[in-house]
């Protein structure tokens, strides 16, 4: 497979809009006002509607199998969730970025760590991926 | 009101097992973007190997629904949702969730804390068949944000 440690993995973007998170609050069970209803993030001091932090957390996921070339690769896997993801109100919504540092290899395995941002923000801290090779 | 300090190395009761479906793994997989066909396609997911379709990584937070209202509904606990915020989420895996499997979690307080104004409660919830064969681990800490008039009168 060809990982090799201080490896830096190509960026992976996502766009992430609205829409998506009604998409998501449906498959996850997760009906949280503060990922579609305005008037109440704005209540509780969030900036606006933000996304599912573990809507963040899956779309690292897609970006560590990818990387990885394997969708069941994923052996231990861990995130802080350090900002929030406001997404407006429009087609475009926002864009989240994903990199990663190949820290460690083994036999059949190897420790990613992963970078989040948003708006050239860090959304993610302490983002650490395990997976089989 | 605080979180209620008793809690803390408390083992809940677990909960009623929780049927993996196909289609929720097709429906979790398409609202992430996840198009690999091993989410999708039963012989994509043969051809490796597994009984059925396997679920993405972040899938257990879908099974481990009901556990997690237990921490919310449980008045004894003090937890006010409206302040919770999602902290940390780590996920250990045994193996691969698979379409079929029945999922059992079992949820222990690991901690809780205070910093600043704010709690902190960490869990862990062991994520089984109903045979009690480990498939995934998944531990969470929730923030539970102080009012402001609250923090003040601890900075002041």
């Amino acid at each position: 497979m060809g990982l090799e440690v201080g490896q830096q993995l190509p960026v992976r973007t996502f766009q992430v809009t609205r829409a998506q998170l009604v998409r998501y609050a449906g498959a996850s069970g997760d009906f949280n006002p503060i990922h579609w209803n305005e008037r109440f993030a704005r209540q509780v001091g969030l900036p606006g509607v933000i996304a599912h932090g573990m809507l963040t957390m899956a779309l690292a996921g897609r970006a560590v199998t990818d990387w990885v070339g394997a969708a069941d690769a994923v052996v231990d896997f861990n995130v802080r969730f350090s900002r929030p993801v406001p997404v407006p109100d429009d087609d475009r919504g926002t864009e989240v970025a994903f990199s990663a540092v190949v820290k460690e290899v083994a036999e059949d395995s190897a420790a990613l760590e992963i970078t989040a941002t948003c708006e050239g923000q860090k959304v993610l801290s302490q983002a650490r991926a395990v997976v089989r090779i | 009101m605080p979180l209620n300090r008793a809690y803390i190395g408390r083992r809940l009761a677990p909960t009623a097992p929780y049927q993996v479906g196909r289609e929720k793994i097709r429906e979790f997989a398409t609202a992430i973007g996840a198009d690999d066909p091993i989410h999708h396609d039963p012989a994509a997911a043969r051809a490796r190997g597994y009984r059925d379709v396997v679920a993405p990584p972040t899938f257990p937070v879908v099974a481990t629904l009901s556990a997690g209202e237990q921490l919310r509904n449980d008045p004894e606990l003090g937890m006010d949702y409206s302040r919770v915020v999602h902290g940390d989420q780590r996920f250990g895996y045994t193996r691969p969730v698979v379409a079929g499997d029945e999922l059992v979690s079992e949820v222990t307080i690991e901690e809780i804390t205070e910093r600043g104004g704010h709690e902190f409660i960490t869990s862990r919830i062991e994520v089984t068949t109903p045979a009690g064969e480990p498939v995934v681990t998944v531990w969470n800490k929730l923030v539970v944000r102080g009012d402001p008039a609250d923090r003040a009168d601890k900075e002041g």
